[in-house]
């Protein structure tokens, strides 16, 4: 079994005949977290749609475990055990918390969806006495929480997360970036696209750096925090932490 | 009183029974394919002339024949879905909100190729009403009619809250991207989606002709109740749209009811009040009863 879960070659993709991403070559590591940092435009959800097949590919190889998934449709990546959170719109508003999690499931079954549903309530146990309520009505972090929840609910080996804080506070933003911890160390690989590029870098077991569609760096996610050149164009300048 | 219940309100609950069968259809195809079906009314069409055949060629009873209407009318909607809907897929809606405009009228012109103009009837002769308590006249096929929706709301009702397929059409109409993300089968959700809707507007249909003649354009002529029914209960809301059509059809025939010693507005003029209502809910409360899409 190869060590790494997702392993991204040459990748070219977009939209329509337009590349937006050129040649992008990645990995994620089992049971690693791997954080995707660059400015505004520089192709970062684009290339996780790319790996979950939501747009146009045009040249390279995505292999998911060993298999190639270059121009899978979404469909099939998710019994294969991908998963992903978009950035917003990401819960079924009129849906129950609990139905939102039994949505999870539908295209992937586990072996006990009870169980796995109740592992999931013991990472966010927020949800436990919401489970009922539609989750159009719950706070941001909240949501955001019902949205990892979902995918998890069909054991994935890798959940892709764009931008899992976009619009939290401040003190929520700790709370996912814990909780993603937690996602990790129960045995699932994480790739993640994130604004809040410094406090993902400290979570990040490695990282790339976009810039134009292109790689610029790559390192853990300590190493980038303290490199002059990344600090200054990416995470606002100061002084190493 | 007793003359309201007996000539006003329990006709006006078969009516609405009626209306709110074919407005679940509009209401859930508009949630989860995003377009007012205007051939909806002639898929009711389509299933009443498919159980008047039935009960010609195997001398059933209407409601026996209703199997064979839904079989006949699934089949209708799900080839023009295939034919004429799905390639349109991508395009604006509007491109299939006209193309059911014409899937409407070659549905209609068959129906009068194969079977021609003239009205019919599932059966003739007079049929007794039942009395309750020396005081209540119900005519049977109300009762029938009636017993068959609030068994039909209950079982879709379990259907879309307690079956995965029912909660996935929930979900694909509240976010088909997100559907999408999660892995959901949609084209099987929109299959299931005409299914469930032609089905019930083949009841319907065979219920209009049981409870008056079956001609060419009785559901084209129910087309705008059932989308004030759907707008009143809330775009995607298909409970919703059982209430809906249920009070615009007591509205209705409440309407005509000599409140004050004479009726409100003339009987010709009563499907007026569905108009009425679907401009009212469209101005105050867009998004219906039941908190449905905005359109």
């Amino acid at each position: 079994m190869t060590d790494r879960v997702l392993d991204v070659r040459d990748v070219s993709a977009g939209y329509g005949k337009m590349p937006i991403i050129k040649d992008i070559n990645m990995h994620v590591i089992r049971q690693r977290i791997v954080t995707i940092i660059g400015p505004n435009g520089a192709g970062k959800s684009t290339l996780l749609k790319a790996v979950f097949g939501l747009n146009q590919h045009f040249s390279g190889e995505i292999a998911f475990d060993g298999t190639s998934i270059f121009n899978a449709r979404t469909a099939d990546l998710v019994p294969l055990g991908i998963s992903a959170v978009p950035q917003t719109h990401n819960v079924f508003p009129s849906l129950s918390v609990d139905e939102n999690l039994d949505v999870g499931t539908f295209a992937a079954p586990p072996p006990d969806a009870a169980a796995t549903k109740a592992k999931i309530l013991d990472l966010f146990p927020d949800l436990k006495d919401k489970l009922r309520q539609q989750a159009g009505q719950l706070s941001g972090g909240q949501r955001q929480m019902v949205a990892v929840g979902r995918a998890l609910m069909s054991d994935p080996k890798l959940i892709l997360l764009d931008e899992p804080t976009a619009g939290l506070s401040p003190a929520y933003l700790e709370v996912i970036f814990d909780l993603l911890q937690q996602v990790r160390d129960s045995g699932v690989s994480i790739l993640m696209v994130e604004q809040n590029a410094k406090q993902a870098l400290r979570i990040a077991d490695y990282a790339y750096v976009l810039v134009n569609g292109e790689n610029a760096y790559e390192g853990t996610g300590a190493e980038l925090l303290a490199d002059d050149e990344v600090r200054r164009s990416f995470l606002g300048g100061g002084m190493a932490p | 009183m007793i003359d309201f219940i007996n000539f006003y309100l329990i006709p006006g609950i078969t009516l609405g029974s009626i209306y709110a069968l074919g407005a679940v259809g509009v209401s859930m195809i508009f949630g989860i394919l995003r377009f007012a079906h205007f051939a909806h009314g002639d898929l009711m069409t389509v299933g009443a002339y498919a159980a008047l055949t039935a009960v010609w060629v195997l001398g059933i009873p209407a409601l026996a024949a209703i199997p064979v209407a839904i079989v006949v009318t699934c089949l209708v909607a799900l080839v023009a879905d295939k034919l004429f809907y799905k390639p349109l897929r991508d395009l604006p809606t509007i491109y299939t909100v006209i193309a059911s405009f014409g899937v409407a009228l070659i549905l209609r012109s068959i129906v009068q190729t194969v079977w021609g103009t003239d009205s019919q009837v599932y059966m003739t002769g007079f049929q007794k009403p039942m009395i309750f308590l020396d005081t209540f006249r119900v005519a049977t096929r109300h009762i029938q009619i009636i017993v068959a929706t609030a068994v039909l709301t209950v079982a879709l009702h379990y259907f879309l809250n307690h079956t995965r397929l029912g909660k996935s059409m929930r979900a694909v109409a509240d976010d088909p991207d997100l559907a999408a993300v999660a892995g959901l089968d949609t084209e099987r959700v929109i299959r299931w989606t005409w299914i469930i809707g032609a089905a019930l507007a083949a009841i319907a249909g065979v219920f209009v002709g049981l409870d008056t003649d079956v001609h060419t354009n009785l559901g084209w002529n129910l087309l705008l109740p059932m989308f004030a029914a759907a707008l009143l209960g809330g775009i995607g809301k298909p409970l919703g749209a059982i209430v809906g059509g249920l009070i615009i059809g007591i509205a209705e025939e409440a309407c005509t009811y000599p409140f004050f010693g004479d009726s409100l507005i003339a009987p010709s003029y009563k499907s007026a009040v569905a108009f009425v209502i679907m401009v009212l809910i469209l101005i105050f409360r867009p998004q219906g009863l039941f908190r449905g899409r905005l359109m």
